[in-house]
């Protein structure tokens, strides 16, 4: 059996799957001022009863440091910063104890200037004076040389500090957004890792020894204790628990769009092949880019409980909600209201409902029956109009080769999958897409779910440089001596090493370590017309996706 | 210190799947460092500056431009007809109003491609820039264009297509010509008889450095687009002026590329060469999208930088001044210069010779221009290269006037195909493109 527990916004679902079927399933509401007694409540009701010895493992996604982010109750991050030429110091974000220090290293992860012991000893009296104690380490370039990075953390090494370094969590180039995750990592550490003690001493007092995993935002999950290095990849983990949810009840298997219909947005998520698409770069949480690897979602101001009026003689949807449906107690019509008005649903009065929309049916000269339906054309057109438009971003999505250009492959959806109060409205969703509608059983649950069946993901990147005869692999701050004629083809083999390793202690079962090369590129390298050695970049990953495991 | 913020458009085309040859600098690396300065300094996350995918150019924009020589399909590949699309697609992002301005940022290159194309010369088979120029004239109908061209070698190619063409504005800087590739482009060319002072060249020393073209910019280019009043710039945003680069002799900065693009602030640019590809392209143009964008760019600096190294002498700040005078002087007569120059012929005849270094074609051209007061002039070019092709073309410029465009409708009716492999007629002001 596998216990999965999905603090929400509002409810905290845990389920137990046993064999791939859902066994059982509780819904307890969130006490958002006290997570983890929500979270602990749900266990406790689940595994009454229950024999504790047939939990094999247990997979938790929380809001805690989310919420933390959100509500900035965070701990103070010093950042000491190897920001080299470039963009100006002034545009970057970096909160306000930022140390700009010397040394930095280029695009090839050369190193060009070097660090500077005496200013690092002026940084270390101030954190000092201070008292920070949770210090984020980032360089320009650092995912291609992690050296100055882990050269500058050994000096300012104590025992009160903890680091947080920019290469170790992610490989991707991109230094503000480096800059961002390594503060917010650094930011959530002890928030995070109390946490994982909570959890532990729970675990240990009922169960004893069962693996805990986490869901990251990528959908995949992690031994809790090894996402103590890297708690930032935890956060923003609810919309990848509802796909992996999606995965999990409705077994996609196609190219697809999935909408989880909420109160207040719709979020639309998309799937190639079966597997679901991850953000490009990196999320973005409070309004912050980030280079954390996570499902890609986009969230439009269009739910159930949308506020609906008119302006100008025109229905306008969303994109706030002021308060549930006027049937259900509100005082705004809605979306839902319009749905009850045509017995689409049988929630609250009707009588409510009809009231609420007929003052806007009489601005628009229909009657009750047909303005509802007029909002409802509206609601879903809107809806439609997002997905395409996504569906466009995507597939225009800038590309580098000729081949790609020309041949590269654009997702075509073929089914669209509806969760949500609202998915009623699937079949209209669906007639102006023009492709079929499915809605899935058990996704009341599907979050819980999802983090339960979500196999360990992981990624690395690899940077080989036969002239300065080096390989490096960001994720694991691993610099490795090569030889002058080291191949493309080995710097994936020795990359799928890595990564098997990587994942393996992060806790992913052998039989889950399908491997994918999401890129592969080599480029000889020509100074004064002579080749001097080959440029070699590769990234290799275990994407998302469910557990294999027959036995669960 | 750029005022303010300009929404960018960013076509970036590396084509990293692309090379001449192996080792040639036109290689599959050539932008590879650019992509990753670009991507590490986060540019594509700051909400004024947009990437878009290019488009891809079609021979109908290519043959508004060019006569390629048998035909454009044979002519260029994928890797061309993208650069072009990119530039196109940088056009249309501007003049539709979806950004300010935009840069494309595609290989390969094209500004040594000429009028006649028998093959590639100069890393060049199509001018990006001309089939974007026509593409703009034909689709937005505007009429008055100024190109800059700040690439260190002679834009040739540019100023060939445009040598007739009084409203493209052709200003081309470069390292002077009886030092480099392609060894043309001398003050005195100023344009064909009936287009005088819309080609102007400014050929600088080896040497020169920030000072000697920011000198130029003050001078002479801004100056001249303020009373030509084009109503579009477009910059060929060589690199090959970086001090660093291996095949020129300049000693221009990344700081000075981004100062010139902010005082030029051209509503496109377009790469052109540039193959310092480490040293200088990703600080060269991380510094011209700053500027473009209207962000702050007095950071981007080379890591082995040194303002004393690179100062010119005091021999070339002279040159450049006595230079500068005399391009002034050209400009203010340019109006007298059309009498001295046509006398009473009705036709102007000269003969030219032109190297494909790329592809190693010698062609023997022999243009004749009718002298006409209402429009660009009736061009008749008679053209022969080593290939064994002998081609004929007759060119109505746009906005031809009745009399041009009556004699070259006679003259296509007229020659014989069989003496030519080709007979091309190329009428830019209806975008009619006919070949027999």
């Amino acid at each position: 059996m596998i216990l999965g527990i999905d603090v929400g916004g509002t409810h905290t679902d845990a389920v137990l799957v046993e064999n791939f079927e859902l066994r059982k399933k509780v819904k307890v509401p969130t006490d958002n001022a006290n997570i983890m007694s929500s979270l602990l409540s749900a266990a406790q009701k689940i595994i009454a009863g229950e024999n504790i010895n047939n939990i094999k493992r247990i997979v938790l996604s929380t809001t805690i440091s989310t919420n933390a982010i959100i509500q900035n109750k965070i701990d103070r991050v010093a950042m000491v910063l190897l920001a080299g030429p470039g963009l100006s110091p002034s545009t970057l974000n970096p909160g306000k104890d930022a140390f700009f220090i010397s040394g930095y290293i280029n695009h090839r992860g050369v190193e060009v200037q070097p660090v500077n012991k005496d200013e690092i000893g002026q940084v270390n009296r101030s954190l000092q004076r201070e008292n920070i104690r949770q210090i984020g380490i980032v360089g320009k370039f650092s995912s291609r040389n992690p050296q100055q990075e882990i050269a500058v953390a050994h000096i300012l090494e104590n025992d009160q500090r903890q680091f947080s370094l920019g290469h170790r969590l992610s490989g991707r180039l991109n230094f503000p957004r480096r800059i961002a995750t390594t503060y917010l990592n650094a930011a959530i550490n002890n928030i995070h890792g109390n946490f994982v003690n909570e959890v532990k001493k729970f675990v240990c007092q009922v169960a004893g020894d069962i693996p805990v995993y986490i869901l990251k935002a990528d959908g995949g999950t992690i031994l809790i204790d090894q996402s103590l290095s890297c708690p930032v990849q935890t956060i923003h983990s609810g919309p990848a628990a509802s796909i992996m949810g999606l995965l999990a009840t409705a077994g996609i298997k196609e190219d697809a769009v999935a909408l989880d219909i909420g109160g207040t947005t719709t979020d639309i998520s998309v799937f190639a092949n079966g597997d679901p698409l991850l953000e490009p770069n990196g999320i973005t949480i409070n309004e912050q880019k980030t280079l954390i690897r996570g499902l890609y979602t986009k969230s439009i101001g269009v739910g159930g409980d949308s506020s609906v009026c008119i302006k100008n003689g025109e229905i306008c949807i969303g994109p706030e909600r002021r308060g549930p449906a006027v049937a259900l107690g509100g005082e705004i019509p809605t979306p839902t209201d319009a749905m009850i008005v045509l017995d689409i649903t049988a929630l609250g009065s009707k009588q409510k409902a009809m009231d609420a929309i007929s003052p806007l049916a009489r601005d628009i000269n229909l009657d009750i029956v047909s303005a509802a339906r007029a909002i409802l054309d509206k609601t879903v057109a809107i809806i439609a109009a997002n997905v395409k438009q996504v569906m466009d971003e995507i597939n225009n999505k800038p590309v580098y080769t000729i081949h790609e250009l020309l041949e590269g492959k654009t997702i075509n959806p073929e089914k669209l999958y509806v969760v949500g109060g609202p998915a009623a409205l699937a079949p209209d969703i669906a007639k102006l897409l023009g492709y079929p509608y499915k809605i899935p059983e058990h996704y009341e649950v599907a979050n819980a779910l999802g983090a339960a069946l979500a196999r360990t993901t992981a990624e690395i990147t690899i940077l080989a440089d036969t002239e300065k005869r080096e390989l490096i692999i960001s994720e694991e701050g691993t610099v490795m001596k090569i030889p002058r004629d080291f191949t493309l083809e080995d710097a994936i083999s020795a990359g799928k090493k890595a990564l098997r390793e990587r994942a393996a202690k992060q806790g992913a079962d052998p039989a889950d370590m399908v491997m994918e090369v999401t890129e592969a590129q080599e480029f000889n390298m020509i100074r004064d017309f002579y080749k001097t050695g080959k440029n070699i970049r590769a990234k290799i990953q275990i994407k998302p996706g469910l557990i294999s495991a027959k036995k669960t | 210190m750029p005022q303010k913020e300009k929404k960018t458009g960013l076509i970036f085309f590396p084509a990293f799947d692309w090379a001449i040859s192996e080792t040639h600098p036109e290689r599959e690396e050539r932008l590879l460092y650019t992509k990753d300065q670009v991507l590490e300094e986060g540019l594509l996350d700051f909400a004024n500056i947009k990437e878009f995918k290019p488009g891809i150019a079609t021979y109908a924009d290519i043959n508004r431009a060019h006569i390629c020589v048998p035909d454009a399909q044979n002519l260029t590949t994928s890797s061309h007809l993208i650069s072009a699309g990119g530039a196109i697609t940088a056009a249309q992002k501007v003049l539709t109003g979806v950004v300010d301005n935009a840069f494309a940022l595609v290989r390969p290159p094209g500004h040594h491609a000429m009028l006649i194309a028998h093959g590639a010369r100069g890393f060049c088979n199509i001018n990006i820039e001309a089939v974007m120029v026509e593409y703009i004239r034909h689709t937005y109908g505007i009429r008055k264009i100024a190109i800059v061209d700040t690439d260190c070698h002679h834009g040739d190619g540019t100023q060939d297509i445009y040598w007739n063409d009084p409203d493209v504005l052709c200003i081309s800087l470069h390292q002077d010509g009886r030092t480099l590739y392609p060894g043309t482009g001398f003050t005195d060319d100023f344009g064909g008889p009936n287009a005088l002072g819309a080609t102007i060249n400014i050929p600088l020393p080896p040497h020169t450095s920030d000072e000697g073209f920011l000198y130029v910019l003050d001078r002479v280019i801004l100056p001249i687009l303020d009373e030509f009043k084009p109503g579009i710039i477009i910059n060929s945003a060589g690199q090959d002026n970086h001090y660093s680069d291996p095949i020129t002799d300049m000693r221009f900065s990344a700081q000075g590329y981004a100062l010139l693009n902010e005082k030029l602030a051209p509503h496109i640019a377009v790469l052109e060469g540039g193959y310092s590809i480490e040293k200088a392209l990703p600080y060269v143009n991380v510094g011209i999208i700053l500027a473009m964008a209207g962000l702050d760019y007095s950071h981007v600096r080379e890591p082995d930088y040194d303002s004393e190294q690179i100062r010119q002498s005091a021999d070339i700040t002279r040159i450049i001044e006595d230079e500068v005078q005399n391009i002034l002087s050209l400009w203010k007569h340019r109006g007298k210069l059309k009498a001295q120059i046509t006398g009473a012929s009705s036709y102007i005849r000269r003969e030219k010779n032109i190297y494909y270094d790329t592809d190693n074609i010698m062609e023997k051209q022999t243009e004749t221009v009718r002298v006409c007061n209402d429009c660009g002039g009736l061009v008749m070019i008679d053209s022969a290269a080593d290939t064994g092709k002998k081609i004929f073309a007759v060119i109505l410029p746009n906005q031809c006037c009745p009399q041009c465009r009556k004699e070259g409708e006679t003259f296509f009716g007229r020659v014989s195909s069989s003496l030519y492999n080709h007979v091309y007629f190329q009428d830019r002001e209806k975008d009619i493109f006919i070949v027999k």
